[in-house]
C-alpha cells in the first residue's frame, strides 16, 4: 500500500474517532426519559399535566404544585442546585434554567441529558411544551395540553371582548406598609401577556422590561383605572385589603383609588408560567371585568 | 460595593497624617464676613436648586394647575405629582445630602483623615444589615412615623456605632482614632459577612429589594419618613454647632488641641455621636447613599478653605443641593425608569475619589 493511502486511512480513522467522541450528547438520547429531575417549577407542572409525573424523581426547592411533588426529594433551585444530590439520583434528564450554564456543563460531562429553559412571554409556554413533550417522549399529550391552554385563553379573551379595557397597574411586589419598593410588570413577559388577554391595558406597556420599579410620580402620571396586586404566597386577610387601600389612598387622584378598584389576587398559580396560566388569566379577567363573569 | 469601600479604607491609614497637616492651615481674614459670604453663596445655590427641582420630572406638569385652588386636590394630578411625588423627594434629598456631607466633614476631622466617610466606621453596614433583616423576615413593625425598614436600619446603625464607640473609649478617656478606624473597618467587614449570609438564605425577591435599598432611594412618597428623621437631624445639627472651632484645633492633633485648652475627649465624643446620629438618620431616610460624604466636603474645601467654621455649614448647604441635583438626574435621565440615586452619586464620586487619592499621592 502506498504511504499516501496509508496516511489517508489513518487520517480518516482519526477523524471518525474524533467526530464520534465530539458528537452532541443529545443526539444519542433516547426519545423518552424515565428519571427526570426538574429545577424549574413551571416545567414540573407541565410534566405532571402531560402525564409524565411518574417519571419525575426530584424537583426544585421552589416546587409546590401539583401536590404530588411535596413528597419528592428537593435538589436546590436556580442559584443553589445541589449537584451531588442530582448526580446521586442518577437522572437521565435534567430540566434546568438556561442561565445555569455551569450545571449544564457538569451534567454534560456526566453524560446526562439537559433540557434548557428560559422565561419568555405567554407564547413561550407553547414552544416549551412542544420541546418538553418531545424530550420526554409525550409529544401527543403535550400538543393536547397546548391546545387546551390555547382554548382556555381564547375563551377568556372572547368573554371580555368588546368591553372597555381598563388601564391597569400590575403590581407584583411592594413594601407592605408603604408605596416604597413597588415593582410592576413592564411590557414584556407572561404577566403582561396574561393582562392583555384578560382585557386590560398595561400602563407600563411602553417599558420593554419584565419588571419596572416605578416612582410615585410615574404612577400618578399614568393614572391607572385598576391596580391589580398579585401575591404569590399567603392568604388574603381583610386587614391586608384594608391596609392596601390605605397605602394606595395616598395617590388620591388615581382613578383606581377614587373608584376603589384595588384588586388583590393571591396564589402561586398567578406567577408560574405553566399549565395553570388559564386559571391565572381568568382570575385577572374576573378582577378587571367582574360583569363579564356574572 | 463593600469591597470598594474596604479598598478605599486600606488607603485611609496611609493618608492619615497628611490630612491633619493640610487641615491645620488657619484662615486669617475676618471670619464673620467670610461666613456671611459663604452662607449666602451656598444658600442661594440650595434655594435655587430646591425651587427648580420640583418643576422638572419624568412627566410634564402644569404649574398654574398645581397651585389652582379651585380644583380639589384629589382631582388635581399635577398638584399631586408636585406635592406627593416631588416635594418630599426634594426635602428628603436636602436632609440626607446635608446630613451625609456634614457627617463626612466631622469624621474626616475626628479621624484626621481626608478619606474618611460617614460610612467608614460601620454605620452603613449596620444599617444595611438591619434593613436586610427587616426585608427578609418580612416583619411589619412600626413606631410612630417610622415604618419597618427605616426603623430596622436605624437600629442596625445605632448598634454598629455603639460597638465602635465602646471599643474606642475602652482604654482611656480620650478616644483612640486608630482604634476607631480599625474597629470601624473590622465591623464593616463583619457586618458585610452577616449581610452575605442573610442574603444567601433569603429568597430572590427579598435579596433584590435589599440590594435596591442599598443603592439608595429618595422616593419617600410622603412626609412621614421625613418627620421621622427630622428630630434626630435637628439634634445632630445642634451638636455640630458646638464643633467647628474645636475641630480646627483637633485636626492639628490631639496634643496640640489639648494644649490650647480643648477638652479633647469631650470634643471627640460629641463629634462621634453627632456625626453617627446624622448618618443614621440620613440612611434610615434614604438608604446608604455613597460618596456624598467625601465628594461634598472636599469640593467645599477647594472653594472656601479648610476652616471648619466655614466648611461645616457650607457642606450642609452644598450637600443638600448636590443630592437634590443627583436625584433630579436619577428620576429624569432614563424616565420612565429610574436610576438609583446611589448609582449616580457613585458614578460621580468614584472618579472624584480616585482623583483625590492620586492628588494626595
Amino acid at each position: 500500500m502506498a504511504a499516501g493511502t496509508k496516511r489517508l486511512i489513518t487520517v480518516a480513522v482519526v477523524a471518525l474517532i474524533v467526530f464520534w467522541a465530539a458528537r452532541p450528547v443529545t443526539m444519542q438520547s433516547r426519545a423518552s426519559a424515565s428519571r427526570i429531575v426538574s429545577l424549574v417549577p413551571a416545567l414540573t407542572e407541565m410534566l405532571f399535566a402531560i402525564g409524565a409525573g411518574p417519571q419525575v424523581i426530584a424537583v426544585s426547592s421552589f416546587d409546590e404544585f401539583p401536590p404530588q411533588v411535596k413528597s419528592l426529594p428537593r435538589v436546590g433551585a436556580l442559584l443553589d442546585p445541589d449537584m451531588e444530590r442530582i448526580l446521586a439520583l442518577r437522572p437521565d434528564l435534567v430540566l434546568s434554567y438556561g442561565s445555569q450554564t455551569d450545571v449544564q456543563a457538569q451534567l454534560a460531562r456526566a453524560n446526562i441529558r439537559v433540557f434548557s429553559y428560559r422565561h419568555a412571554g405567554l407564547n413561550g409556554i407553547f414552544t416549551t411544551l412542544k420541546d418538553l413533550g418531545a424530550a420526554v417522549g409525550r409529544p401527543a399529550d403535550a400538543e393536547r395540553l397546548a391546545r387546551d391552554i390555547r382554548g382556555g385563553l381564547d375563551a377568556i379573551q372572547a368573554r371580555v371582548r368588546g368591553r372597555p379595557k381598563p388601564k391597569t397597574l400590575l403590581v407584583f411586589e411592594r413594601d407592605p406598609a408603604s408605596l416604597r419598593s413597588v415593582y410592576v410588570s413592564g411590557g414584556v413577559g407572561f404577566l403582561h401577556d396574561m393582562l392583555g388577554i384578560a382585557g386590560g391595558v398595561n400602563v407600563f406597556a411602553d417599558v420593554a422590561r419584565e419588571s419596572v420599579q416605578p416612582s410615585i410620580e410615574t404612577m400618578l402620571a399614568r393614572s391607572p383605572d385598576v391596580i391589580l396586586e398579585v401575591r404569590a404566597t399567603g392568604l388574603l386577610a381583610a386587614a391586608d385589603v384594608a391596609q392596601a387601600k390605605r397605602v394606595w389612598g395616598a395617590l388620591a387622584s388615581v382613578p383606581a383609588v377614587k373608584q376603589g378598584r384595588i384588586e388583590i389576587l393571591t396564589g402561586e398559580h398567578l406567577v408560574v408560567p405553566g399549565p395553570r396560566v388559564v386559571q391565572g388569566t381568568e382570575a385577572f379577567a374576573r378582577a378587571l371585568h367582574p360583569d363579564a363573569f356574572k | 460595593m463593600n469591597r470598594l469601600r474596604q479598598g478605599a479604607l486600606d488607603s485611609v491609614a496611609a493618608a492619615n497624617t497628611q490630612a491633619g497637616g493640610e487641615l491645620a492651615r488657619v484662615v486669617p481674614s475676618p471670619i464673620r464676613t467670610r461666613l456671611l459670604k459663604t452662607m449666602v453663596g451656598f444658600g442661594v445655590l440650595l434655594v435655587v436648586t430646591c425651587l427648580v427641582a420640583p418643576l422638572v420630572g419624568s412627566s410634564p406638569i402644569n404649574i398654574a394647575r398645581v397651585f389652582d385652588r379651585s380644583i380639589p386636590f384629589s382631582e388635581n394630578v399635577d398638584a399631586q405629582i408636585f406635592f406627593i411625588a416631588r416635594m418630599p423627594r426634594v426635602v428628603a434629598g436636602v436632609m440626607a445630602g446635608a446630613a451625609l456631607a456634614t457627617a463626612g466633614v466631622v469624621f474626616q476631622a475626628l479621624l484626621r483623615n481626608a478619606l474618611a466617610t460617614p460610612f467608614t466606621l460601620g454605620v452603613s453596614a449596620g444599617a444595611s444589615l438591619g434593613a436586610m433583616l427587616a426585608i427578609v423576615l418580612g416583619a411589619t413593625i412600626s413606631a410612630g412615623p417610622f415604618s419597618t425598614v427605616p426603623l430596622a436600619s436605624l437600629v442596625g446603625a445605632s448598634i454598629a456605632a455603639a460597638i465602635v464607640y465602646r471599643l474606642a473609649t475602652m482604654q482611656d478617656r480620650a478616644m483612640s482614632t486608630t482604634v476607631l478606624l480599625l474597629a470601624g473597618v473590622t465591623l464593616n467587614s463583619f457586618f458585610s459577612a452577616l449581610i452575605m449570609f442573610v442574603q444567601y438564605i433569603a429568597d430572590f425577591v427579598q435579596v433584590y429589594r435589599a440590594m435596591r435599598w442599598i443603592m439608595g432611594d429618595l422616593d419617600v412618597g410622603s412626609f412621614e419618613p421625613i418627620i421621622a428623621a427630622l428630630p434626630m437631624l435637628a439634634i445632630a445639627f445642634a451638636m455640630f454647632a458646638w464643633l467647628p472651632s474645636s475641630l480646627n484645633l483637633l485636626s492639628v492633633g490631639a496634643d496640640a488641641a489639648s494644649a490650647r485648652g480643648v477638652d479633647v475627649g469631650r470634643t471627640q465624643r460629641l463629634a462621634f455621636v453627632s456625626a453617627s446620629l446624622a448618618t443614621a438618620a440620613a440612611v434610615s431616610l434614604a438608604g446608604p447613599i455613597g460618596f456624598i460624604g467625601i465628594v461634598v466636603p472636599h469640593l467645599v474645601r477647594l472653594m472656601v478653605g479648610v476652616d471648619h467654621r466655614l466648611v461645616l455649614p457650607a457642606s450642609a448647604l452644598f450637600g443638600g443641593a448636590f443630592l437634590v441635583l443627583c436625584d433630579l438626574g436619577a428620576r429624569t435621565l432614563l424616565a420612565p425608569l429610574e436610576i438609583p440615586v446611589g448609582v449616580i452619586t457613585a458614578m460621580l464620586g468614584g472618579p472624584f475619589f480616585l482623583w483625590l487619592l492620586v492628588r494626595k499621592g
